[in-house]
């Protein structure tokens, strides 16, 4: 699997070759230069993968080739030589051409890139026109089905008058890696193709665009945040850094003897990579080389000794007994069908410990913490929150109730209000509560936002105003707020980038240590899993199927479908240099 | 579908029963005697008197007056007006001409705002936008009898170029300055609404896609940017329609055309209950039907839409 691309010999001619590009943006605060002078050739049939965190300038570079800059973005400098012409300087009907025709894309979010109003089938032969791949509209219909099929839609014929929304994400996916193939374009520049789906099906969506770019010798430029991904796909690895290449090479070599320290901080922050349990930094601070770098591998060794002390004899935090949710879905007019997302549901999470629950999208995981929060009601079973049942609770009881259980949702854009200022965000929930007056509400909001790390100024600017990272923080804080005993963390860093990630799955560890808090950790990664949860709960349509030690499924995985979790997770085959 | 249209159309039954009942008090309790004011100057003898209140119910109390009335109405009767004409005659003359001079408003509306707002959209911040934006601001704080006044004294009159009044010839030819003022009366908050929604679906990644597979622009802005920025205006051009079949009055008064809005402000001043009860529940029904097929015409917009 690891390096199946071959790449040509260097005596070719390559198909792209970037040089000095520089990009940059107009702002409210002036002009941003965001890609700063960056080279790299990529040979005919090559994979050649872009690896940063985002900011780093990777999707610019990108985007930047065949001019699909934001409106307010513009090269400033450099070349794009492509088939012996400068695209910098190609007027726009050339770039027309080219587009689709020579160099093909496939975006970032399936979600958003299929226009919703027009059909699959009519967005596909758009593509399959535009590129004079048919005569006419009976053509272009037979080309757009095979572009589907071989996209891996094996039923496209019967799907080409459906809707995008009638598609789920992986499907759309394959739609756009068509759309983008469908001209048998010389160069595929991919931009974080997989990033938005389930890791089984990520790893499905790439073994695709490999082989089919294998198949038809199209090159690849895959632009990703994750490492062992790049690694595994890719035969040259290139990593930027503020607009900057940093390091770039091939891709195994590249990983095992990293010269760049930000290399370095990428492949520790990486839980793909990384391979055991998080503690505390305070703790791991005696033997971690240096202080504030995060390395998620190196700490995460003595976790499993706190975990056995952990109170296993007294009252769980949380423990749900047969826990069962039926919903009715509408199918057509008038029918509706019982639909069981949650099937007789058990598990306990002791005191101050870690449970992950896991499972691709669909499988009712985010169902049991909603029903757990109270946000859902449960149609049959128990919830025991501290030995105290929480799903025959009257208006005041489930106040109370979730003063002590508070949640981190996925979206750190989404979940916050945008009207409102970070501090009051935070304090929100002092006031619902009632919790002491006004002076210590504040001493409250201070107290939780120097836990969380951040500086206190930020209390009074605006959500759009910080970073995904710093947003996920306040999030964290406004959760603490109320010095809850459990947290639930529904997919809180699946959204972040892996150095972001690290750092909040280091604060969400730190945190535990200190405040003895539970977590209840909804994920669908399982690399996440291994670093910070202690037991883990695989959940597949609704049953949990396997559940025990984090050490335990990972080393002896008993289900087919545990182990295709764990096959699913990019680059764990890769042997690592220290 | 069809469920959700009776389902609306059942929806609709409290509504008409709460405003006609609404508006029925309103004229029951208007000051004056309606019939002393039929007879002008003179006084009726009490044998007449008597025989017409007993003729429109007026010797009832109001809620028999109200349910006479409603069996009336659902028994097809709508009753007959002050005049002596029946109100149905006199809905079936009027309506016509309202609902023709509102589909000529908004037609007009509906593509001032559509081709005015692609543009200024794609040429967010320039000369054109800016030009746009202030004509139509201009035109929606004037209020409507001004620009009605301005545009039958100048138009009309001066320049001689559509005839001042419609009166009974309600052809297009003689009815496109009502319509022309209407259109401008409204245009402004589709226009902006449409500019919005352009720059805002320009920049979405979609249309990033649809330039990816190697389209040109002539064909991305109108398959991909024109034809999804036209729902939410639809919408509110629609809604514009519902009001203009409703409410005309002003520019039907200024000039003198013969539609519900014009004969409905006479009932008013005259305290005509049973017809000016009848105008307002098929302007309500009207405005409910309306509803429903912007309803059902955005499903048609936008397939995620779903009715069940």
């Amino acid at each position: 699997m690891t390096q199946e691309t071959t790449p040509v010999t260097d005596t070719a001619e390559p198909l792209v070759s970037i040089k000095d590009l520089e990009i940059g943006f107009q702002t409210g605060n002036g002009f941003v230069q965001a890609v700063k002078g960056v080279s790299f050739d990529i040979f005919p049939g090559e994979t050649v993968a872009i690896v940063g965190e985002s900011g780093s300038g990777k999707s610019t570079t990108a985007t930047g080739i065949i001019d699909l800059l934001p409106s307010n973005g513009r090269i400033t400098g450099g070349q794009v030589v492509f088939g012996g012409k400068d695209l910098t300087k190609a007027s726009k009907q050339e770039i027309v051409r080219i587009r689709g025709r020579e160099i093909g894309y496939v975006p970032q979010d399936p979600m958003s890139n299929l226009n919703p109003v027009w059909s699959v089938g009519f967005q596909v032969r758009e593509a399959v026109l535009a590129n004079n791949m048919a005569k006419n509209k009976k053509d272009a219909d037979k080309r757009a089905i095979e572009v589907l099929q071989e996209a891996g839609l094996a039923d496209a014929e019967r799907r080409m008058k459906q809707f995008p929304h009638q598609f789920s994400g992986g499907m759309r996916q394959r739609v756009l890696i068509g759309i983008g193939l469908a001209a048998d374009p010389k160069l595929l520049i991919a931009d974080e193709p997989t990033s938005a789906l389930d890791v089984t099906v990520q790893r499905v969506i790439l073994d695709h665009l490999e082989s089919l770019t294998r198949e038809k010798n199209t090159a690849l430029l895959l632009i990703t945040h994750d490492l062992g991904l790049a690694a595994e796909r890719a035969s040259k690895v290139i990593v930027m850094y503020q607009g900057k290449i940093v390091e770039a090479g091939p891709s195994l070599d590249l990983l095992q003897n990293p010269q760049h320290p930000y290399t370095k901080r990428l492949i520790a922050a990486a839980p793909s990579l990384a391979s055991q349990r998080l503690k505390s930094s305070k703790v791991s601070a005696v033997e971690a080389p240096q202080g504030d770098e995060i390395d998620l591998a190196a700490a995460s060794a003595h976790r499993h000794e706190v975990v056995e002390q952990a109170d296993h004899a007294g009252t769980p935090a949380i423990e749900v007994k047969d826990l069962t949710k039926v919903f009715s879905i509408r199918r057509g007019s008038f029918r509706s069908e019982p639909f069981t997302a949650v099937d007789k549901v058990n598990f306990q999470v002791p005191r101050g410990t870690t449970m992950a629950l896991v499972g691709e999208s669909g499988s009712g995981k985010s169902t049991v913490a909603k029903m757990v929060l109270g946000l859902e009601t449960a149609t049959e079973g128990e919830i025991l929150i501290g030995g105290k049942d929480a799903t025959a609770l009257n208006r005041e009881e489930m106040l109370a109730h979730r003063r002590r259980m508070q949640p981190v949702f996925q979206d750190p854009y989404g979940s916050l209000d945008p009207m409102r200022s970070i501090g009051s965000i935070i304090q929100e929930p002092l006031d619902v509560h009632k919790i002491g007056d006004r002076k210590e509400r504040e001493n409250r909001v201070n107290e939780v936002i120097d836990e969380v790390a951040l500086p206190r100024t930020v209390l009074s600017r605006y959500p759009n105003e910080l970073s995904g990272g710093q947003r996920q923080r306040i999030a964290i804080a406004r959760a603490l707020a109320l010095k809850p005993d459990v947290v639930i963390l529904d997919e809180a860093v699946s959204a972040l980038d892996v150095l972001v990630q690290a750092q909040i799955l280091q604060l969400l560890a730190d945190l535990q240590e200190e405040l003895g808090l539970t977590y209840l950790f909804i994920t669908h990664d399982l690399a996440v899993v291994r670093v910070v949860a202690d037991d883990v709960a695989v959940m597949e349509r609704g049953k949990i199927v396997e559940h025990g030690k984090v050490e335990e499924i990972f080393s002896n995985a008993q289900t087919e479908y545990t182990q295709k979790l764990l096959d699913a997770i990019p680059g764990a085959n890769i042997p690592l240099g220290a | 579908m069809l469920m959700y249209v009776v389902r609306r159309l059942l929806q609709a039954v409290p509504v008409v029963i709460g405003t006609t009942f609404l508006i029925y008090f309103m004229v029951f309790a208007m000051p004056g005697d309606p019939i002393l004011a039929m007879f002008g100057d003179k006084t009726p003898n009490q044998a007449t008197y008597d025989a017409l209140a007993a003729q429109y119910h007026l010797d009832q109390p109001f809620l028999v007056q109200y349910g006479l009335y409603m069996k009336d109405l659902f028994s097809g009767n709508l009753g007959t007006t002050f005049s002596g004409q029946s109100v149905g005659e006199v809905l079936a003359r009027t309506f016509p001409v309202t609902l023709k001079l509102a589909a000529m408003a908004i037609a007009l509306e509906f593509s001032l705002a559509v081709v005015l707002g692609l543009f200024a959209g794609l040429r967010k911040g320039k000369l054109f936008d800016n030009v746009t934006l202030v004509i139509g601001l201009v035109m929606l704080s004037v209020p409507i009898f001004v620009l009605g006044f301005l545009a039958q004294y100048f138009v009309a009159i001066k320049w001689g170029w559509a005839s001042p009044t419609v009166g009974s010839d309600t052809s297009i030819s003689n009815m496109w300055l009502p319509a022309v003022v209407l259109a401008l009366s409204l245009f402004t908050t589709s226009m902006r609404l449409m500019r919005g929604t352009v720059i805002d679906t320009r920049s979405r990644d979609f249309v990033r896609t649809a330039y990816a597979k190697g389209l040109p622009g002539r064909r991305v802005i109108p398959v991909h940017v024109l034809r999804n920025s036209l729902i939410p205006v639809v919408t509110n051009s629609a809604a514009n329609f519902g009001v203009l079949m409703v409410g005309a009055t002003v520019t039907e008064g200024i000039f003198n055309v013969p539609g519900v809005g014009n004969t409905l402000y006479q009932a008013i001043i005259r305290g005509e209950g049973p017809t000016v009860v009848s105008f307002v529940t098929v302007m309500v029904l009207a405005y409910v039907v309306i509803n429903i097929l912007v309803d059902l015409l955005y499903a048609v917009l936008d397939p995620r839409i779903r009715y069940a």
